[in-house]
């Protein structure tokens, strides 16, 4: 569903990610990893439009989505989470949520001036898409506390909920994972697969291996911003290349 | 019993008994400069509520809020005392200025974030008062402009009068509540909110970045060229010192105060420290001396501003008293609490 | 031709005030990440504070400098300490209305001390050098004299000392530094220290041809901002060059466009510049 060809980005002189090309299918879960520094982020960057990259197309589902602006890009429905969300700490969970069906939406200025038609559905509908995202991602209990009292773990899946609500075709998952226990990991895995049995792709970046290995459907290792091997689970253990350049080297591997 | 005081006072109802005392007020004024005083703090609260559209919803510092106030009431004052336009006519003008010129400024300033925006306005600000302080052939310079024309009556009343005027400059503070009120509940308003959070973030929510901020600057524009034609049409008698970038640290400190990005701190912050300075008297040439502390105090132990915290407290204690009830209509009333530079130093 | 010799002085004067003022601005935000709107208020502190030296306690010029480089290096470390290092952590909102109360405060602590009316501080260095019809006073020599002596002291310790080397690794990584042990407070406070030296040297050098008042410091900061967005926020170079850029706009423009707009010449630049470089003007790519 999403083809990246000979895709690159230099930032001054320095090739941040240098002629990758990949294909992420439809209903799979892709993992993005690599040593700090490879351009993972970046990559991520460039698929949501953020970055311009220099070279290379991005395609999805057959269009050109190259020289779109990120919000269209979103429109389109590639939808991303980051690191570190940041949401209105003082108000609810439900009404952080709300903002996230906004694309999807028409209603400006004069809809509010008038208090229109349109904007009282739109609302509606917002108000209902954000419970269904937090009903998706099992908190549909916390809708009414603030953000500032819910826990680590709950905040990821709020943030997961957000991008939810923009209903995207694909999601792009930065280290999901980071800064949560074990099993709180084990029920973030849990979450991906139940988002890709809805429909869903999922490409995400990650660092902790055993997630990976055990709930990918393929792998991309990136590696000073180039590609350097691709494949499944059982593929990228095995694979020479990657075991030199990053799993045999690189401490971050073990984390 | 705390907590029952402070429901009732957020109570939706509450706010007609406010609007009612506000009618009354002039009736137990003591005098009329309290009038006066009043009309002025609620003109000032009109900028405050601008300023809390840019700054507080939308999260963009923009210190060049004094400059279109001042904008707004030089373009009534100067239509209406050298070019004979009635005050309407020149009102209607003087908002129509603040809007086309928040429009332009905001196209080139809002690609700038952050610390950039904060410092471009800064700059926007000096060059308005440079401006109207030199630019005698149409400002008058540092004389000022004066024989400014006051609101016409239509024969009806007269605003020259202190008590009518009030009632003028409350009814359309209330318009500008209103108004706020419904942004605030409504998708557009969220939008501004989430472009507060993080322009990326926003950016992944298939967020026009620069539509919505640039539509959040002109209606902040707006308010302050509302907010400074009444002013000029109050005093009757303006100069550059209008202009000065004191008092968009005035408007900076009262949206403090009373709670940045909420509906109600714009007008509690303002009415607070305005009668506060006036019952203070002897303080007002040196009242920097308490508002520069006050407000390093507030950013770093009170960010909330009174009505953000009384909320805050509110809902805390709801929830711990298990009465989780969601008001109906759940107004997103935010405040800067969110860790932004810890992701900042993260990314 | 001499005019023109005259105005070349004159850019040079104030290139060397503006530069000094942002290289400390410029300094802090490296460090800091924050645009320290108070910087103007140190600056006006200093000049406060010399010519209280001067006039009230009757120190000679050099020990007043000296003495109110100390005092504004203890209230910037102060301000460091009691309302910035609070904040690390805050949004990036608080820090900038923060820095706001420490100027109005300081203003009006000044104010109140002293008025609001203009001062006069008297250099001893009154003379005016004659270079076949060239005239240069003494005191705009000192200042272009004593800046550049400044800039090479602040360069040498930056580059020759440890705690120097600290602070720069810090401008180039805070979360790199903090890895390799660097003791992130100390670095923090020893910055604001040298801001609030050089913005004291600045105010002392430049006041016996100014006026001294309790706003004097608004417009210099303001330009000190221009400069540094055009020289690149947190770079040191940059805070010299754009000084002089500035300094020179200001001197010709003054002379021949039009005194009274000498002030918005830096502004206007500032406005033209980033509405087709937002970015600023020597920086590359995103900031």
């Amino acid at each position: 569903m999403l083809k990246v060809e000979n895709l690159t980005k230099m930032f001054g002189g320095l090739a941040a990610v240098n002629d990758v090309s990949v294909h992420f299918e439809a209903n799979k879960i892709n993992a993005i990893i690599g040593p700090n520094g490879a351009g993972k982020s970046t990559f991520f960057n460039l698929i949501a439009g953020m970055h311009k990259p220099t070279s290379g197309r991005i395609i999805l589902d057959g269009e050109d989505i190259t020289p779109l602006r990120c919000d269209y890009i979103a429109q389109r429905g590639i939808g991303r989470t980051f690191q570190t969300t940041n949401l209105f700490e003082t108000a609810t969970v439900l009404d952080n949520l709300i903002v996230g069906h906004r694309l999807r939406t028409q209603s400006g200025l004069w809809d509010v001036l008038i208090n229109s038609k349109r904007l009282q559905a739109e609302e509606k509908e917002c108000r209902v898409k954000a419970r269904e995202a937090l009903d998706f991602v099992g908190l549909s209990h916390v809708e009414n506390r603030l953000i500032a009292d819910i826990t680590q773990e709950e905040r990821k899946r709020v943030a997961f909920a957000l991008a939810l609500a923009t209903q995207p075709k694909l999601l792009l998952l930065d280290e999901p994972a980071a800064g949560v226990n074990p099993e709180e990991t084990v029920g973030l895995a849990d979450l991906m697969h139940k988002m890709v049995a809805n429909g869903l792709t999922v490409c995400l970046i990650e660092h902790k291996m055993d997630m990976i290995m055990g709930m990918a459907d393929k792998i991309m290792v990136l590696d000073h911003g180039e590609k350097i091997a691709e494949g499944t689970p059982q593929e990228i253990r095995e694979n020479p290349v990657v075991i030199e350049a990053y799993l045999g080297s690189d401490e971050d591997a073990a984390a | 019993m705390m907590f029952k005081l402070a429901a009732l006072l957020t109570r939706p109802a509450t706010k007609y008994v406010f609007i009612l005392l506000a009618l009354l007020f002039p009736l137990f004024a003591a005098n009329e400069y309290q009038v006066y005083v009043m009309s002025l703090a609620f003109v000032w609260a009109i900028a405050v509520y601008g300023l809390n559209i840019i700054t507080g919803y939308c999260g963009q510092l923009n210190l060049a809020h004094g400059g279109f106030f001042a904008i707004g009431a030089y373009t009534l004052g100067l239509l209406t005392s050298d070019y004979g336009w009635s005050f309407w006519p020149a009102f209607v003008a003087a908002l129509l200025m603040t809007a086309v010129l928040g429009f332009i400024t905001g196209v080139i300033s809002l690609r700038l974030k952050e610390h950039y925006f904060a410092i471009f306005t800064l700059c926007v600000g000096f060059i308005i008062y440079m401006l109207l302080d030199k630019w005698e052939e149409l400002t008058h310079g540092a004389i000022g402009v004066r024989d400014i024309a006051a609101p016409y009556g239509f024969g009806v009343v007269d605003f020259t009068d202190s008590v009518p005027f009030y009632y003028l400059v409350l009814a359309f503070l209330i318009f500008s509540i209103w108004f706020i009120s419904r942004l605030s509940k409504s998708l557009l308003g969220r939008t501004f909110i989430a472009i507060r959070n993080g322009d990326e973030l926003a950016q992944s929510l298939g967020i026009n970045l620069m539509r919505n901020k640039v539509l959040a600057f002109v209606l902040s524009t707006t308010y302050a060229g509302l907010a400074g034609a009444l002013y000029a049409g109050m005093v009757r008698f303006i100069g550059p010192e209008d202009a000065n970038i004191l008092h968009t640290f005035n408007l900076i400190t009262y949206l403090l105060v009373g709670g940045i990005g909420t509906l109600f701190g714009p007008l509690v912050g303002t009415l607070s420290i305005v009668w506060l300075t006036q019952s203070l008297q002897f303080l007002e040439t040196y009242k920097m001396i308490l508002f520069g502390p006050l407000l390093v105090l507030l950013v770093i132990f009170f960010p909330n501003g009174l009505v953000g915290s009384l909320l805050l407290w509110m809902r805390r204690k709801a929830e711990s008293m298990g009465v989780a009830k969601a008001p109906k209509a759940s107004r997103v009333e935010t405040s800067n609490s969110a860790t932004g530079k810890e992701a900042e130093n993260n990314a | 031709m001499n005019l023109f010799f005259q105005q070349i002085i004159n850019g040079m004067t104030l290139g060397s005030i503006y530069g000094l003022v942002a290289l400390g601005l410029t300094l802090v935000y490296g460090i800091l990440h924050i645009p320290n709107f108070a910087h103007g208020a140190l600056y006006m502190v200093g000049a406060f504070m010399t010519y209280f030296l001067m006039v009230d306690i009757g120190a000679h010029y050099w020990v007043a400098m000296a003495g109110s480089a100390i005092i504004v290096a203890i209230v910037a470390v102060l301000s460091e300490r009691l309302v910035f290092h609070p904040l690390r952590n805050s949004p990036p909102i608080h820090d900038k209305i923060a820095a706001i109360g420490i100027l109005l405060f300081l203003e009006a602590l000044v104010q109140m001390i002293w008025g609001a009316d203009f001062r006069r501080i008297s250099s001893p260095y009154t003379g005016i050098l004659n270079f076949d019809g060239l005239i240069i006073p003494e005191q705009r020599l000192l200042i272009i004299v004593g800046a550049f002596v400044l800039v090479a002291a602040l360069q040498l310790f930056l580059r020759k000392t440890m705690t120097g080397a600290t602070i720069i690794a810090m401008a180039q990584n805070r979360d790199g530094a903090f890895l390799v042990g660097i003791d992130a407070n100390r670095v923090a406070m020893m910055t604001f220290a040298i801001s609030g030296i050089l913005a004291a040297f600045a105010a002392t050098l430049y006041a016996p041809i100014n006026l001294v008042y309790p706003a004097m410091g608004h417009v210099v900061i303001m330009k000190a901002f221009v400069i540094i967005i055009l020289g690149g926020m947190g770079s040191i170079p940059g805070a010299i060059v754009g000084g002089m850029i500035i300094g020179f706009a200001e001197a010709f423009g003054g002379f021949y466009i039009s005194t009274s707009y000498k002030d918005i010449i830096a502004f206007g630049l500032l406005v033209v510049i980033l509405s087709i470089r937002p970015q600023g003007l020597f920086t590359k790519g995103a900031h």
